[in-house]
């Protein structure tokens, strides 16, 4: 499983990311800050530090779980994918994810979800993402997430006090394939707090998982109340017309 | 009949109504949804949802809880309100599909879940239940076309699978109901803590039977006022009877649950949350038990129609609020629907009315076509001869 590992302290917020992404990704050149339908990812200043946002490809995606079509899919190497000959513009994606990341075409008429791919085609030819390749000072990383893990932990343990001990990702929504470090203050205001450590997918899939025998319970169920009922209702029938018409025996 | 066309306030209104409908329409289809829309990546779900979509699948509970009650556990009191109750079902059903086409982004697409299957995805099962229960619901109003038009083996057909039916209503129904509360299961974050539960499929489909016993109520008094006619006062206080011991459950249900999650303490300070929590709870849900539950409330047919009325609009309230409120107050966002998104949410409403006035008018929607009693009694007689002994003695 691949990663990104993003080093805010490291980042001096040149921007180089962005537009090797727009580049790699066929985005317009020019673009407004921020993400949306024609930027994957964008830098967000926070003091005199930045930080990177983009999708950030959870080991157990809402959206993959979300999508009725199955258009977003978790792909072995890491990258959440995305496949717009299937979507059908529902945009329960955009509610599902908790990091609040896919972007939506609202201007077109045949409008597709946004977000960032990791590169997908790229890496499965074995190479780095655009961003990380492009990156001049190493804040962008990219490689095996336990790799990346070990990288966090090593920066951390080098310069603790530049560092807040919390590598975000790697418990968040069950974990992601993106990895946030950088100070104790970015990493504790930057990112919702509502975000919890758990996989969110399993919400709703308690449910699912329960309807064939809820089905059929309630199935079997309605057959026999209606067998019973009709039953009586036909003895009771019966018993009025015997009682009626014969004039007992 | 009278052919002779009048123009009314309300005919006037509808009239302005599709007409902006329709303008807003091709706006949608010609701009995209960005110019006709305040939806955004900060709120990509607005009244087409909220309101077409999860309002209208409420509205139909009255379909499978009356037939319920008359096909499969033999309540023949309530038999006058089925046709009625699922005809409704099948506008409120229309409903869904008319907003689902303004709302999704691929409309053309919107056979794909039947094909392209993600069954870890409550949207899948959405998406199936509209289906299915779509195809159930025009199969039941089926049997009124074909008595309507005289083809009695149809209609004979049609009358034998009521039975089968309305099991197939009563299980899509459940599924379908619990599933639009399923669906922001998903979003423990994103939704207000007010709304969010664990219990929010429960709670949908038991709200569901509460207003689709209410939608029952409602759409009885309009048809008979419509008609001429009196009340059905007798068998709507016993439909109230029902509601109220739905409403009971579902308030102590709610309760218990906000009790039970700790969440009590968000009702104070009163904020924009709390105060349309409040609102929707205490005049949607509260106030109409305490009404259902009073025997004086529920002899008084005026009484009756208000207070089901309050409890529709209370429905309205609440899956708007899951919708919109619940998330607008987590996000900071703030969406006000566009006058496009209105007049095509009202076009549809108008449509649905429209729909149903036709019908209680041109089929057999309020009483059973009498005759085809006859021919119907006829081939009951005969198949019953070729039943073994066996089944009718025992």
């Amino acid at each position: 499983m691949k990663a990104i590992l993003f080093d805010a302290t490291w980042c001096v917020g040149c921007g180089a990311c962005v537009e090797a992404c727009a580049e790699e990704n066929g985005l317009p050149a020019e673009a407004s800050p921020g993400l949306h339908a024609d930027r994957y990812t964008s830098l967000e200043e926070h003091d005199d530090t930045y930080l990177r946002r983009l999708c950030m490809h959870c080991l157990h995606p809402s959206c993959v779980s979300a999508c009725p079509v199955g258009a977003l899919q978790k792909t072995e190497a890491g990258p959440v994918t995305y496949d717009f000959d299937r979507c059908i513009g529902c945009r329960y994606c955009m509610v599902a994810c908790p990091f609040s990341i896919p972007r939506y075409e609202w201007s077109s008429l045949t409008p597709r979800v946004r977000k960032c791919e990791m590169c997908s085609a790229r890496v499965a030819e074995g190479k780095p993402t655009a961003c990380a390749e492009i990156c001049p000072t190493e804040a962008t990383m990219f490689g095996e997430r336990d790799e990346m893990i070990a990288l966090a932990k090593q920066r951390i343990a080098e310069n603790p006090d530049d560092y807040s001990q919390h590598i975000y990702g790697l418990e968040e929504a069950g974990g992601t394939c993106v990895l946030v470090i950088g100070s104790q203050e970015l990493i504790d205001t930057a990112f919702d707090p509502r975000v919890p450590d758990e996989a969110l997918p399993e919400k709703t899939w308690v449910v699912l998982s329960r309807i064939p025998t809820a089905v059929g319970v309630a199935g079997v169920g309605l057959v026999g109340l209606n067998w019973i009922i009709r039953r009586r209702m036909a003895l009771m029938n019966d018993t009025e017309s015997s009682n009626n018409g014969g004039g007992g025996r | 009949m009278n052919s002779r066309w009048k123009w009314t306030v309300w005919r006037a209104v509808a009239a302005v109504i599709l007409l902006s409908g329709a303008v807003a329409a091709v706006r949608r289809f010609t701009l995209g949804l960005g110019a006709v829309t305040d939806l955004s990546d900060g709120f990509p779900w607005g009244i087409w949802v909220s309101f077409d979509v999860m309002c209208g699948v409420g509205l139909a509970g009255g379909g499978f809880t009356i037939s319920a009650m008359v096909y499969l556990f033999g309540r023949e009191r309530y038999r006058s309100l089925a046709r009625p109750a699922i005809f409704t079902a099948f506008i409120g059903y229309l409903m869904v599909v008319g907003g689902l086409i303004f709302d999704l982004g691929h409309p053309w697409r919107i056979w794909h879940p039947m094909v392209m299957w993600n069954h870890h995805s409550v949207m899948f099962e959405v998406a199936w239940c509209v289906t299915l229960y779509t195809t159930v619901l025009a199969a039941e109003v089926s049997t009124m076309v074909f008595e309507r038009l005289k083809m009695v083996r149809s209609a004979h057909i049609a009358h034998n699978l009521a039975v089968p039916l309305t099991m197939l209503a009563v299980l899509l129904s459940m599924l379908h109901q619990s599933s639009l509360g399923s669906l922001f299961l998903l979003v423990p974050g994103r939704l207000h803590a007010l709304w969010y539960t664990p219990l929010l499929p429960f709670l949908f489909f038991l709200s569901a039977i509460g207003v689709g016993l209410s939608m029952t109520i409602v759409e009885s008094n309009l048809t008979s006022r419509s008609m001429g006619r009196a009340v059905e006062a007798q068998v709507l206080r016993s439909v109230a009877r029902v509601a109220a011991g739905v409403y009971a459950l579902y308030v102590l249900l709610r309760l218990g649950d906000l009790v039970w999650r700790g969440q009590l303490g968000a009702l104070w300070p009163v904020d924009r949350a709390a105060a349309f929590f409040l609102l929707e709870f205490a005049c949607g849900f509260v106030l109409p038990l305490a009404l259902y539950a009073r025997t004086r409330v529920r002899r008084n047919s005026r009484w009756l129609y208000h207070t089901a009325q309050l409890a529709v609009l209370g429905f309205l309230f609440n899956r708007l609020n899951v919708g919109i409120t619940g998330f607008e107050v987590v996000s900071g966002v703030r969406y006000t629907p566009t006058w496009e998104e209105m007049s095509i949410t009202l076009s549809l409403v108008t449509v649905g009315v429209i729909l149903f006035a036709l019908a209680i008018r041109y089929l057999p929607v309020l009483e059973e076509e009498k005759s085809l009693a006859p021919a119907f009694a006829e081939r009951q007689q005969s198949q019953r001869s070729l039943e073994p002994a066996a089944i009718r003695g025992g």
